[in-house]
């Protein structure tokens, strides 16, 4: 079993819809009976970040994300899956439930 | 070369890519599977000459290839859980099932969709078709150094994204199904005319290879008509492969091929899947279209019966689906014996095609039987300069030669 990241790509701060929560969670749901699931959260606004860098005495924070970008994560799940087949469909259903394109990425085994 | 030599690079052409396949199987992991591959063909031009060429000189691979790799995997300690994974599975009996190739399972994962498709393309004629980097760089016109990396990134996502290395779900398989179908066509062509000079101008393992791994495709995906399109198109052009060199190597026009020559039995084979998938009277893709073209030219007895209204009727109907130069070149070809080489070279020149060969051959016959000699010879001499096979050369060479006057 091997281990992604799937980040939700949304282009604006608006929060799911009552529809699109909704079908958030039949698609948790599927991912636990099926054995997918390992931990998933949504994200506040990139807005609302602090960069934090303490490689060097007093740690310096800087305000907002460490990338400006017309994208961003608005949350993520990470899923268990055999390989990338499976990985991949399971991309394409939470796509297709959280209405938003995903990114899916692998953790180093 | 020696005896010996020869007998390398041939089992190198016919078994590299089975040798790679069995493997990755084994290993799991495709990059170990194409090094040891590598190194035991490495240590077979060291042994053979030495030791005698063993009987099963395919298995004598594999096996020397497996144990390297297990020798290897048992000196890198990073990668102990890899190594107990091989060693169970060494021993594992072959998994039988309708798809019962290695090959097979190997061009899937070559042609995966998370890989870019110059990627897919490359990897596949690296580990299925057993091309050198070179030789893969050279037929995309990238350079070499370029190629390799772009080989060792796909390898590298392979691994670490756990692409699987097996037959794709039943129900993604169509759209699987033509990815693999273009990489077969392009491992076709480059047996069919290879690029590289240095080559022999056909490469029949590579077509053969092509066509044995399409006839593999047609079995699993009998309902693909693309996949019976594509078969018919190789058979179709293979069969015409003896005629199609002469013997002191030099390209022969389809006009001027001694028909006599052609294989029967791939025609009728190719005729029948032809004629199968008309019958389905479901609408023809692009590779269908152009087998039903090779079909007409193969009809006829001689080049004159060709029915070339029927052709240009056929590229009309593949312009529909696939609106490029290339295949207006093509269309213009047959304009050109319909209506006259004047209305040809008219749609030929307004293509823009200046860095492709066979565009200035094109335009070198037409200016030829127009009379303009001089416009002629400067035509073959690009298509000279442009073209990488030995065989198209010579005869272009000829050609050009032949002309008269200034």
């Amino acid at each position: 079993m091997a281990q992604y990241l799937m980040s939700v790509l949304a282009d604006s701060t608006a929060l799911a819809t009552e529809a699109e929560q909704a079908a958030i969670d039949v698609f948790n749901d599927r991912l636990r009976s099926g054995g997918h699931w390992v931990f998933a959260g949504g994200l506040a606004a990139p807005g609302t970040a602090t960069v934090v860098d303490g490689r060097d005495g007093e740690p310096v924070f800087t305000d907002g994300p460490y990338l400006e970008s017309k994208e961003h994560v608005a949350g993520f799940w990470i899923i268990e899956a055999p390989h990338l087949d499976a990985a991949l469909r399971l991309a394409a259903l939470g796509s297709r439930h959280c209405n938003r394109r995903v990114e899916l990425r692998p953790f180093l085994g | 070369m020696t005896d010996i030599g020869e007998a390398i690079s041939r089992v190198h052409r016919e078994e590299w890519a089975r040798v790679v396949a069995t493997l990755a199987r084994r290993l799991g992991d495709l990059d170990i599977a194409e090094e040891m591959a590598a190194e035991a063909f490495a240590t077979a031009v060291e042994r053979w000459p030495v030791d005698g060429v063993p009987p099963n000189l395919g298995a004598w691979l594999t096996t020397t290839a497996h144990r390297r790799a297990i020798d290897r995997l048992r000196r890198e300690v990073r990668r102990e859980e890899w190594h107990r994974e091989a060693l169970m599975l060494a021993d594992t009996p072959e998994p039988l099932g309708a798809i019962d190739d290695d090959r097979l399972r190997l061009i899937f994962t070559c042609c995966h969709p998370a890989l870019a498709m110059p990627a897919r393309i490359a990897l596949t004629l690296r580990m299925v078709g057993g091309l050198t980097v070179p030789e893969i760089a050279r037929a995309f016109l990238v350079h070499e150094t370029a190629m390799g990396r772009r080989i060792t990134r796909a390898k590298t996502k392979i691994k670490a994204a756990r692409i699987p290395y097996g037959v794709p779900f039943r129900d993604d398989l169509p759209a699987r199904v033509s990815g693999v179908l273009a990489v077969l066509y392009l491992i076709f062509n480059e047996g069919y005319l290879a690029s590289d000079p240095g080559q022999e101008p056909v490469r029949h393992e590579l077509t053969a290879e092509a066509i044995r791994l399409a006839r593999l495709v047609v079995a699993l995906l009998p309902a693909d008509g693309e996949a019976a399109g594509l078969l018919a198109l190789m058979l179709l052009t293979e069969a015409r492969r003896a005629a199609r060199v002469s013997p002191d190597g030099e390209l022969v026009a389809l006009r001027d091929q001694d028909r006599g020559a052609w294989d029967r039995e791939l025609i009728a084979e190719g005729h029948a899947l032809v004629r199968a998938r008309l019958a389905t009277g479901q609408p023809p893709g692009r590779y269908q279209i152009l087998a039903a073209i090779n079909a007409v030219h193969t009809d006829a007895p001689d080049a004159r019966d060709t029915d070339w209204s029927q052709i240009v009727a056929l590229y009309d109907q593949l312009l529909r689906l696939d609106p490029t130069p290339i295949v207006r070149l093509n269309r213009a070809v047959a304009v050109a014996e319909l209506d006259g080489p004047q209305l040809g070279l008219a749609e030929v020149d307004a293509l823009p095609l200046d860095g492709y060969h066979a565009y200035h051959a094109t335009r070198a016959e037409l200016l030829r039987r127009l009379g303009r000699s001089g416009e002629s010879r400067a035509a073959y001499g690009r298509a000279i300069d442009l073209a990488g096979n030995s065989a198209e050369r010579a005869y272009l060479t000829r050609r050009r030669d032949q002309l008269a006057g200034p």
